[in-house]
């Protein structure tokens, strides 16, 4: 058996196959120490708080090797960092606030601008009526435009700059494109540059005596991290890091499940023979009627998405699958061996018989069949999500590709959203195919003398 | 004779009897699954509750009507509204019904989906789109089958040749399903180059002429057939060129050859002739899995066909059609099991049918 193992050095694809997994696997040990389940799972669902600083759909830092301009990246300024506060009392005794914003913004060209720019402000005071916020922008020739006056600020605000229909208005485009570009009137939106340079936001409140408030401005990049952003502003490396333990875990749990069941449960029923075949056999026939896939999607419809119980009834229902009639041939045959009857004459107990000498006369049959199935329910937790029945909690690659289909991201133009999880999906499934087909050739000689 | 006729149909009735147990077992897993084992109603009842107590208080003369009055009325109608949809019958009973409505092929009414035409019949709904579930996989499995067939008897004549390696080598890539290579494909021939379609099976609006209404069918299906091959041709052509050198490095194969046969006799009397119940069995189930078409390759490309037809019913939990399309797969499983049987009994003088438990398979 070992020395059958170490034939596998004279496939070259077997070695690379080993290769790639041990790569997954490290990648899976980095994954759960860095990030833990827990914070993985608090992370992928996202919600307030969680990824405000993010662009939405920011393509990949890296993407900088392809295009002439650097793209932008993400900036944040804030009262805590570069801004400056100052107090001034007024007459009626209310504390005047002024928070100036200052930041360099290194990016021109046409792909130069931001994808959006909001204001969050939080503020703390006593009293009914709501303080008047009013924000202002510097550019680096030196103009200074009004955004916003006498706006109402809520305790914890936001005032997303980019969404403002009068700017829109004003600028004849985008804001964010009108905010960073010389606003030269005449000049078409579309041939517009983005200008590198200070800027400068000057937020200004009035607020009763004791209250405060403090500021951020985000101006959203284009491009963020080693795997860009989805949607919702999650960073897509979230789910490729933990996509990669959640899939090994999903496809090697799978076929472990199945194949080892089978292999054994076939075994017992080819021995006893009889009434437990019998049944063993009826059980595969109604199994293969009911369609499996159908099932899951039922199954995910109505019950539960949990991969977890997912992967139980993939289990459950390829235990009396096909791959059954094929051991049951197989061990129908083994069964009549000359050894099989030497085992029995010296009185081996039928226990003994079935697991000393029945099932491993098929291992070798067994082995390459089962890492060549680890592929295919890897695959198959990526469909399933791609229907739409993905763990709802979980970052699974198959759920980065549904999100990304169903917001038509290759319409969009967003490649790396859909090509990043694909490729590793795709890495994934090849090295285990390779190491399998290796093996198949490693232990069936049969297959090595033609 | 006699007695092996007796023997034979013994055993022909046997083998029916449970194939029929195993369908009528299954499908009816499939209703306790679909209806959630009866809870499902609850939450139908109550829909039809709402709806019905909606509709009652929307219309202005009853708002006038005393509270105990009015909620008579709800519950006259709701009462109606039950015995139309039969729900107020208790589950058993129910999914009896449901059970015998789909294996007596009747099918009855979808509950929740209408064909293009208007029908609520299940039976139209299915032959609406069995249509374009068949063109697509009916060209793309023969062809699928027949290349890989013939290339594997190419191969299996040129073992060790740069071509039969270059399969080997490429065959782990067929690990990745059909509708994967279809997002690559997607991406780059409808994304990036633009010349062939997204999706869907024709051009909106279709094209008037037949002609070109078949234009438009064959572009819209190159990238699906394409997917469908990257997916499974390679591993099927390996598989297949295995099978074959199996059987060619047989005794009697190398006899043929020194008695200087003709390779292609040797191929036709001594190679395919044995692995013929293996390639029929094949060639029966890939005719079978037409009917189901691909469930998730029809909604990458959003092919309207049986899939995506599966798909929508189960998201609206419509037993009936969930039911109807299930039991047709059933049947047809069970038919080619059993006549798959016999088959090989004709083909392969080896095999008895009925030939006690020693048999093969």
């Amino acid at each position: 058996m070992l020395r059958r193992l170490k034939e596998l050095r004279r496939y070259p694809t077997a070695i690379f196959g080993i290769a790639v997994i041990g790569l997954l696997v490290l990648i899976s040990v980095y994954a759960m120490i860095a990030l833990p389940y827990s914070e993985a799972i608090r992370l992928w669902r996202g919600g307030p708080g969680v990824w405000d600083e993010n662009p939405r759909t920011a393509v990949p830092a890296w993407f900088d090797l392809f295009t002439r301009d650097k793209l932008p990246r993400t900036i944040v300024v804030s009262t805590a960092d570069a801004g400056v506060k100052t107090v001034e009392r007024l007459p009626d005794g209310r504390n005047r606030i002024q928070i100036m914003l200052p930041f360099n913004y290194p990016y021109e060209g046409r792909n130069g601008f931001p994808t959006e720019v909001t204001l969050f402000s939080e503020a703390v005071y006593e009293g009914t009526t709501r303080p008047r916020l009013s924000v202002q922008w510097k550019t680096p020739a030196g103009e200074t435009l009004t955004l916003a006056t006498n706006r109402p600020m809520r305790t914890s605000d936001t005032y997303y700059i980019s969404q403002d229909s009068q700017l829109l208005t004003r600028f004849g485009t985008l804001p964010e494109v009108g905010l960073f570009s010389e606003a030269a009137v005449g000049v078409p939106a579309a041939q517009r540059t983005a200008v590198k340079g200070e800027y400068a936001v000057v937020v200004q409140a009035d607020l009763p005596e004791g209250g405060d408030f403090n500021a951020k401005l985000v101006v959203y990049g284009r491009a963020h991290g080693l795997a860009g952003t989805d949607h919702r502003r999650r960073d897509i490396m979230v789910a490729l890091l933990w996509g990669t333990p959640l899939a090994l875990v999903f496809g090697l749990l799978a076929a472990v499940g199945s194949t080892l069941t089978t292999f054994i449960l076939a075994g017992i029923g080819t021995w006893y023979g009889g009434k437990t075949d019998f049944i063993f056999q009826r059980i595969t026939q109604v199994n293969m009627v009911i369609p499996t896939l159908p099932i899951l999607i039922m199954v995910g419809q109505f019950y539960s998405r949990s991969l977890w119980l997912m992967l139980g009834i993939i289990i459950a229902m390829s235990i009396f699958s096909g791959a059954m009639v094929t051991y049951r041939a197989m061990f129908l045959q083994a069964k009549e061996a000359p050894y099989i009857e030497a085992a029995r004459a010296y009185g081996a107990s039928n226990f003994r018989t079935v697991f000393r000498y029945l099932l491993p006369r098929i291992v070798p049959v067994l082995l390459p069949n089962f890492v060549t199935v680890v592929p295919s329910f890897v695959f198959l937790e990526a469909s399933l999500a791609v229907l739409g029945l993905g763990d709802p909690i979980l970052p699974t690659w198959g759920k980065v590709i549904h999100d990304a289909q169903t917001q038509s991201a290759l319409y969009k133009g967003l490649y790396y959203w859909v090509l990043q999880p694909a490729v590793l999906l795709m890495i994934t499934g090849f090295a285990f195919a390779m190491v399998g087909f290796a093996l198949d050739r490693v232990f069936n000689p049969r297959l090595r003398t033609v | 004779m006699k007695g092996n006729l007796f023997a034979l149909a013994r055993y022909t009735l046997l083998r029916a009897v449970m194939l029929g147990f195993a369908v009528v077992v299954a499908l009816y897993l499939v209703v306790l699954i679909v209806n959630m084992g009866g809870h499902l109603d609850k939450v139908r009842r109550g829909e039809i509750r709402q709806a019905v107590a909606a509709a009652v208080t929307m219309i202005p003369e009853n708002q006038l009507l005393p509270p105990s009055e009015l909620n008579q009325m709800i519950e006259r109608q709701t009462e109606l509204q039950y015995r139309y949809y039969g729900l107020d019958q208790p589950f058993i009973w129910r999914s009896f019904r449901y059970l015998i409505t789909a294996l007596s092929l009747s099918l009855g009414r979808s509950e929740n989906l209408t064909s293009d035409s208007g029908s609520r019949q299940v039976r139209n709904i299915i032959l609406e789109r069995l249509p374009s579930t068949l063109v697509l996989f009916g060209t793309s499995s023969l062809i699928l089958f027949f290349t890989s067939l013939f290339a594997a008897l190419a191969l299996s004549r040129r073992y060790g040749s740069w071509a039969d390696r270059l399969v080997v080598a490429l065959a782990p890539t067929s690990s990745a399903p059909g509708w994967f290579y279809g997002i690559f494909l997607i991406l780059i021939f409808a994304a990036v180059l633009r010349v062939l379609p997204w999706g869907g099976m024709v051009e909106a609006p279709p094209p008037k002429t037949t002609l070109g209404y078949a234009l438009s069918l064959v572009r819209h299906m190159i990238l699906p057939v394409a997917a469908m091959a990257a997916g499974g041709l390679l591993a099927s052509i390996y598989a297949r060129r295995t099978f074959f050198l199996i059987f060619s490095s047989e005794d009697y194969v190398d006899l043929a050859k020194a008695k200087g046969l003709s390779s292609r006799a040797i191929e036709r009397r001594y190679i395919l002739r044995p692995t013929l119940p293996t390639i029929i069995t094949q060639f029966m189930f890939l005719i079978i899995g037409m009917w189901q078409g691909a469930v998730i390759l029809e909604q990458v490309f959003v092919w309207p066909g049986i899939g995506s037809l599966t798909i929508s019913a189960v998201n609206l939990s419509d037993t009936p059609m969930i039911l109807g399309v299930n039991v047709i797969y059933a049947y047809l499983l069970a038919l080619s099991l059993f006549i798959l049987e016999f088959v090989y009994a004709i083909i392969d003088p080896r095999v008895r049918v009925g030939a006690g438990p020693q048999r093969r398979l």
